[in-house]
């Protein structure tokens, strides 16, 4: 697999996709890589089982606020000094960088920061989709530490952060980027190739492409665009099951801000006719749906809410009254539903009073 | 003449036609559309001195003239009239990873060029430096653009529109560097979002010298007519721009036409919260009015290929208008637009001797309006002529639900041309109201006198407090709005927003306040 400037705004729509509602604006994130491939540099991707186990990875990410992110472009040296400064601590050069998650902007960052350092870039994640918080990873549901955890700005500052449990880490790098101004660049959870393949959720970035990829050439060939994605995440996407999990229109949409969360619920109203109403939640991504008040999917299954003739995945601050949209809910693989997994990111590491339910066990 | 008070002269120059109203307090005197001509700035006289003549107004009782032109937008997207443009970003060390241009069409380079000049400097959100302006830098960049001969400059830092001292400092050292310079700063025209505020400002700085042709030309143009009025040019927003002002930001004329007729709208009617339907030739522009003023969008907006985010009013527009054609397929299914037969209407249209069917047959076979020959349209079939008005009323009922913004039933107001379409009640409405003079919405919405002012920054709640951030930024949207000629005792809050970053703690919120006021000049005259 490649990505390059054939395919980048597949690549940049799967992302906003697999975002489920949140991860910030890709739009920086496409820029930033059109600059580097139009610049001649290349972004090589491996697949993680192709990777040696002995290798090692660290994970490359931009911590806080995509409004800053929007204004306070990050220039790449900030990451890369992030990265530098993670492999001094470690004592060792890393063969590889990854993404720490596979929806949003920060898909995005670590094909720049590898591009600028020549480092291939791991097929794989540690959260599938996107999570608001550093320790809503695979890896650490795994028992991996995060540390170092190094955060760095564009004016060359640079902290470095060691924690005995990964949501200090967490917590201490928040407080700091927003010293740093709103936004950090971050390395940190550093891997082995054995620990990706078995803790990581694999072959992600790929699955961001074939997202794009199946919308534009749907759109291309006049197709029911939504339908055809689902085909593509159903036939061709072993194991993962996808749903509409519902056809409507936006008929209320209530927010609030709590902590750094934008938080609020859509209601939808049925388009194919009768009264069943849904109702989606959002702490910034897309949390459960509710089918008149009965779940028909959760967190960490991917909730998608996208334009219901073209597709496009619209965003929580997009919402907007009145909008015709199609829910789509996609199963996550198993390393995402294990015990401690939904301890960590399922309804209860958001403080959601609800048992998880696979969606495929769920009814819509 | 009995009483000469308060006469100003409204004209609108659309892509077809020209509107012209003179307008006496807030009635409408005198109505005229005219074809546009081909120079525009003739073509307003002859608008101008049209309805002077037509309500016997003399020259010199004439108290202002109000003009809203598509020109400049249409000089951008046809990439005309543009001038080279040296762009400085006050940003090092931050943004290097995407420079300006990066999504531009490559087009633009011919004329706009690609003269990049990154330079240190910027603020954080919270109001913080990043590191400070370094004069020497300027002075160099200052020396190179002298060297290209550049003569449209652009500046945009980093947070500017929390502190825009760094533009303004850089702008001082380059009018001394470069006093012939035409210098755009970035805080006078977008918002929060480095690119898109760079674009507009760029944007801006390349239609310059164009804008001075355009105003200059109006100018010499009402000297003719001896008319010595002030002179004002309607923005995006539904408020006026002084002449002085249009000269430095041109780009903040874009999409005024929309606009204008949704100002217009709301003056007719005296309604301040309803939906705009604007019926025109080809399309239907539909607009939402809170607090009298069209909602703006809150998404970028694409001009000419170049993504921006200065305010925009929030139009939907559908492929239906007076001139659309109507189509019945193989399986019965009528299809309406979205081509239209648009200033041919009058030759191609059914009732006028042409043979293609369009929405204006339809509302002439179904007894609505009178146009042309009726005796065209009666081997129409009834059955067709009911499904075809079934399909129209279907896409405004649609365009109007996704414009709402929330479930209850609204009030429409029916302005432009094509508004004989409409013969039933819509759905989701609770009236719907043509008023008089709906032909000529867009000159009224012209030559409504009121001014803006508005801030677009990031407060923390935690520090301030909400009512103490809230009060500030009321305070400096009142104060622009004073800056750019509104009366003080005319101010008026149209429009709060407010939104929590998120991702972030901390209690940063950004804070968009919007103020309006009656021009000093209106209310003195």
């Amino acid at each position: 697999m490649q990505i390059d400037l054939t395919n980048l705004e597949d690549f940049i729509r799967g992302s906003a996709f697999l975002g489920t509602g949140g991860g910030g604006d890709p739009y920086a994130g496409m820029l930033m890589l059109k600059q580097v491939l139009n610049d001649g540099m290349q972004v090589s991707i491996i697949d993680p089982l192709n990777f040696g186990d002995t290798k090692t990875a660290i994970n490359i990410l931009t911590m806080g606020a995509p409004t800053v992110i929007n204004e306070k472009i990050p220039s790449g040296a900030a990451n890369v000094l992030a990265l530098r400064r993670a492999e001094k601590e470690l004592g060792y050069k890393v063969d590889a960088i990854m993404p720490v998650e596979a929806g949003g902007i920060n898909a995005s960052i670590p094909l720049v920061v590898g591009a600028l350092t020549g480092l291939p870039v791991i097929d794989a994640d540690g959260m599938g989709r996107a999570f608001p918080e550093l320790q809503m990873t695979t890896y650490n549901v795994a028992g991996v530490s995060s540390n170092p955890n190094v955060m760095a700005d564009d004016k060359g500052s640079v902290a470095l952060i060691s924690t005995v449990e990964n949501i200090d880490a967490e917590r201490f790098c928040r407080d700091i980027c927003v010293r740093m101004g709103g936004i950090g660049q971050m390395a940190c959870y550093p891997l082995t190739g054995k620990q990706i393949k078995n803790h990581a959720v694999l072959h992600t970035l790929t699955l961001a492409v074939e997202i794009g990829q199946s919308i534009r050439v749907a759109r291309e060939d006049h197709e029911d665009v939504v339908s055809a994605l689902l085909r593509f995440l159903e036939f061709e996407k072993v194991g993962r099951v996808a749903k509409v999990l519902f056809d409507g229109k936006v008929t209320d949409l209530l927010r609030e801000t709590k902590g750094g969360f934008s938080i609020g619920r859509v209601i939808l109203d049925n388009l194919q006719g009768g009264n069943s109403k849904l109702e989606v939640v959002f702490q910034n991504e897309y949390m459960i749906a509710l089918k008149d008040t009965m779940p028909v999917a959760m967190v960490p299954d991917l909730i998608c809410i996208v334009d219901r003739e073209t597709s496009e995945p619209i965003t929580t601050e997009n919402l907007k009254y009145g909008q015709r949209v199609k829910v789509v809910g996609v199963s996550v693989p198993e390393i995402m539903r294990t015990p401690e997994a939904l301890a960590t990111f399922g309804p209860a590491g958001f403080g959601l009073d609800v048992e998880y339910s696979p969606i495929e066990l769920l009814s819509s | 003449m009995v009483d000469a008070q308060g006469i100003r002269i409204g004209v609108d120059v659309g892509g077809t036609n020209t509107d012209a109203i003179l307008m006496q307090g807030s009635s409408v005197r005198v109505a005229m559309k005219v074809p546009t001509s081909e120079d525009i700035g003739s073509g307003v006289v002859a608008a101008a001195k049209a309805v002077m003549d037509r309500a016997n107004v003399l020259a010199q009782d004439v108290g202002q003239v109000m003009i809203g032109t598509t020109q400049f937008t249409n000089a951008f997207i046809e990439r005309k009239h543009l001038v080279p443009v040296a762009v400085i970003r006050i940003a090092l060390p931050a943004t290097k990873s995407i420079l300006p241009f990066t999504d531009w069409p490559s087009e633009f380079s011919k004329t706009i060029g690609t003269n990049i000049f990154l330079v240190h400097g910027g603020h954080e959100f919270d109001g913080r430096m990043i590191t400070e302006l370094r004069e020497d830098e300027i002075v160099t960049v200052a020396e190179q653009i002298n060297k290209l001969g550049i003569k449209a400059i652009a500046i945009t830092s980093i947070f500017s529109a929390i502190d825009n001292s760094m533009e303004e400092q850089a702008a001082a050292i380059i009018r001394r560097e470069c006093p012939s310079a035409k210098i755009t700063l970035s805080n006078e025209i977008g918002r929060l979002g480095l690119i898109e505020r760079e674009n507009a400002t760029i944007m801006n700085a390349s239609l310059s010298t164009f804008v001075e042709e355009v105003v200059g030309g109006f100018r010499t143009a009402l000297k003719k007519l001896k008319i010595d009025a002030p002179l004002f040019v309607s923005q995006n927003d539904g408020t006026l721009m002084s002449e002085k002002y249009v000269g430095r930001y041109p780009v903040l004329t874009f999409a005024s036409g929309p606009t204008n007729s949704m100002r217009g709208a709301a003056n007719l009617t005296s309604k301040e919260e309803a939906i705009v339907i604007d019926i025109g030739g080809t399309t239907t522009d539909v607009g939402v009015l809170a607090s009298g003023f069209p909602r703006e969008s809150s998404i970028p907006v694409d001009i000419g290929g170049v993504r921006t985010n200065f305010r925009m009013p929030d139009i939907l527009s559908i492929g239906l208008g007076g001139g659309s054609i109507v189509r019945e397929d193989e399986d019965g299914e009528i299809t309406i637009g979205p081509d239209s037969v648009g200033y041919r209407l009058t030759d191609d249209a059914l009732v006028f001797g042409g043979d293609i069917l369009t929405t204006t047959d339809i509302a002439v076979a179904a007894g609505h309006c009178k146009l042309g020959d009726p005796e065209r349209v009666s081997h129409l079939a009834s059955d067709l002529i009911v499904r075809a008005e079934d399909k129209i009323h279907e896409m405004i009922e649609s365009a109007v639900d996704r414009m709402k913004t929330n479930k209850n039933d609204t009030t429409v107001i029916l302005v432009g041309g094509g508004s004989v379409l409409v013969s039933r009640d819509l759905k989701g409405t609770s009236e719907v109201v043509i008023p008089e003079n709906f032909g000529v919405a867009n000159a009224i919405g012209a030559a409504i006198a009121q001014v803006g002012g508005e801030v677009d920054r990031i407060y923390s709640y935690a520090d301030l407090g909400r009512e103490e951030a809230m009060k500030s930024a009321k305070q400096e949207a009142q104060d622009a709005c004073v800056d750019a000629g509104a009366c003080a005792k005319t101010l008026k809050v149209v429009d709060v927003e407010e939104i929590p970053l998120s991702y972030l703690p901390g209690g940063a919120v950004r804070l968009r306040v919007k103020v309006v006021g009656e021009l000093l000049e209106a209310v003195l005259a």
